[in-house]
């Protein structure tokens, strides 16, 4: 342990551990497992290594072995409702989402969408509307970035007035980050021009409910894109095949998917899921309207619900940390449920509105732990703990469903306490 | 080539690139009448709501038929939410949020019922229908009475309980 300085109780390490200590630690790590130690025998070739293996797809799918890698699904049946698929962020690292992986939700299917039938139309408030097909826009010059999109109802299980038992895929997989290639809104409305009065535009989808969401001209014209590739191709029909609004940071159902018109107007339209929806109400009665904005949130993947920790020793904790509003500047890490911090070396490079991996070693004793993280965006805001949300924004009364909604934009801390058996829960500390 | 040719070439080139640069512009103009079946948006003050009219009356047999199975007899609720009766809002930030407790504008009743309803065959309603459907339940709600006509004009007067109950909470965004 000489070489590994402890910068914060209960055995969290100095970020900069892993690069002094190298290959060595490395070798030392203690992984997290889902599964059973395996018994000692001698080495031997096993049969993928006495004979060729399969052959080699047209498009590749994971190893058989990971068919536990997948999202969880609210309504499989496609029962008349909304469907939601949950991102399994214990199985993942990095920053990227994988397409089949990337949340979803759909208020009434995936609509399967004819890209050569598709339209895009730009109206109202403009000097000229235009129609685009798909064939027309992917002539245009193009943009990539790679930015989060998060569900409004996201974590919502955390204004529960106990905690949840449940996976981080369950309380927080309603958000996902990919490279998104497209054309920039504002090099549309360029071309159609803008009527001074244009102060929202109102998105639309070709799904079967017509989805449709007013947005503010200000971000129309800032980072708005028109998305046409999702980490590099087309984007998955959950996620709004041929075509997506993309805005980044802000709050999912915005980012309209099978998107095929845009309509510059004066006033919101007060749709149903800007007014009624994605308005939470606060404890006096009164509801927020417009809350657009994703705000500065993180919680740790790796350990998690789930995952179990086999013996006392070195690991690795990490997780994700984002913000609406920009750069994530600072995670800091605690293990003993909030009493002292050690700040959490951040994966480079670090993007505006993207997912953002924090890691830092940790010495796991065998004793109860409670792991928390906390981030800070270079906006200078700083996520709330759960107290300090829920003394603004109020907690249900009763336990909801894991599945169920009871407010929406919780971005306060997440805890997982350690068992002096490896075994992680949800709690609130 | 001389420099000063040179600079001259690069000047002419330039000249002709910047001719060029007015954008792709591969978007085909489109006319209102071409944009109209699409065009369904609906404003709070009542721009965009369609000619036609419906009564409470006339709502019954169309929610009876094509709107109980989910939403149950006299929008008790089913399969689908309620929409009638709901808690007041200072019962708990879980309040399940209902046209009579929560909907800021009636017009959303008739953009939402219009577009995305019945859930099997949405946009199949006439717009006498969805009118129709939008007084029945206004009237179900007690938010307008038995014998009222909605229609472009008299449904963005319908005064929704919960009108003022909202707090922007990033003014500066908007």
């Amino acid at each position: 342990m000489k070489n590994f300085v402890v910068v914060a109780g209960n055995g969290l390490l100095d970020r900069r551990a892993f690069l002094r200590g190298g290959a060595a630690l490395a070798a030392a790590m203690t992984g997290y497992t889902l599964a059973r130690p395996a018994a000692a025998a001698p080495l031997a070739d096993d049969p993928w290594s006495r004979a060729p293996g399969t052959n080699v797809p047209a498009y590749g799918v994971p190893s058989r072995f990971e068919k536990s890698v997948v999202r969880t699904l609210s309504n499989p049946n496609g029962e008349p409702r909304t469907q939601h698929g949950r991102t399994p962020h214990h199985l993942l690292q990095g920053t990227s989402t994988p397409n089949g992986l990337h949340f979803v939700i759909s208020h009434a299917g995936d609509a399967d969408i004819d890209p050569e039938k598709h339209r895009l139309v730009i109206h109202g408030l403009v000097k000229r509307p235009l129609l685009f097909t798909l064939e027309a826009l992917a002539r245009y010059p193009m943009v990539s970035r790679m930015t989060f999109v998060e569900c409004g109802g996201n974590s919502a299980p955390l204004f529960s007035s106990e905690p949840i038992q449940a996976s981080v895929q369950a309380l927080h997989g309603l958000a996902s980050c990919a490279e998104w290639t497209g054309v920039a809104l504002s090099t549309l409305l360029e071309e159609t021009g803008v009527d001074p009065k244009a102060k929202w535009l109102v998105a639309e989808g070709a799904d079967a409910p017509t989805l449709s969401r007013s947005v503010p001209i200000a971000k129309a014209l800032d980072d708005a894109m028109i998305a046409l590739y999702q980490n590099g191709e087309r984007l998955m029909p959950g996620n709004g095949y041929p075509m997506r609004l993309l805005l980044p940071g802000w709050e999912g159902n915005m980012n309209v998917k099978w998107l095929r018109r845009l309509k510059l107007v004066e006033a919101p339209a007060m749709s149903y899921y800007e007014s009624r929806t994605y308005a939470p109400i606060l404890p006096n009665g009164k509801a927020y309207q417009f809350y657009f904005l994703q705000e500065v949130k993180s919680f740790i993947t790796h350990p998690s619900p789930g995952l179990m920790l086999k013996a006392p020793g070195f690991y690795e904790i990490s997780g994700i940390a984002y913000s609406g509003n920009g750069r994530i500047s600072k995670v800091l890490v605690s293990a003993d449920g909030g009493r002292s911090w050690a700040q959490a070396a951040l994966h480079e490079p670090v993007l505006s509105k993207a997912f953002t991996r924090f890691r830092i070693p940790w010495n796991w004793n065998g004793g109860p732990a409670v792991l928390q993280s906390r981030a800070w965006d270079e906006a200078g805001n700083v996520q709330p703990t759960r107290a300090q949300i829920i003394a603004v924004r109020g907690q249900a009364a009763k336990v909801p469903p894991v599945t169920a909604f009871p407010s929406q934009h919780y971005n306060g801390v997440t805890s997982w306490a350690i068992n002096s058996g490896g075994a992680v829960s949800h709690v609130y500390a | 080539m001389s420099t000063r040719e040179l600079t001259a070439a690069v000047l002419i080139s330039a000249a002709n690139f910047g001719c060029l640069a007015a954008g792709p512009d591969l978007g085909r103009s489109i006319d209102p009448a071409e944009i109209a079946p699409w065009d369904i948006s609906i404003q709070p003050d009542g721009t965009g709501l369609p000619p036609g009219s419906g009564t409470p009356a006339q709502g019954a047999p169309v929610y009876a038929q094509k709107c109980a199975a989910c939403h149950g007899e006299n929008g008790k609720g089913a399969l689908s939410a309620a929409v009638v009766g709901g808690a007041a809002l200072t019962n708990g930030i879980d309040t399940v949020k209902t046209i009579a407790n929560f909907w800021p504008y009636p017009t959303t009743l008739f953009d939402f019922i219009r577009r995305a309803m019945p859930y099997q065959q949405p946009k199949t309603l006439t717009n006498d229908e969805v009118y129709a459907l939008t007084a029945y339940l206004l009237a179900l709600n007690k938010l307008i009475g038995e014998n009222e006509t909605m229609n472009a004009q008299t449904l963005p007067k319908v005064k929704m309980p919960n009108r003022d109950g909202f707090i922007p909470r990033f003014p500066d965004k908007l």
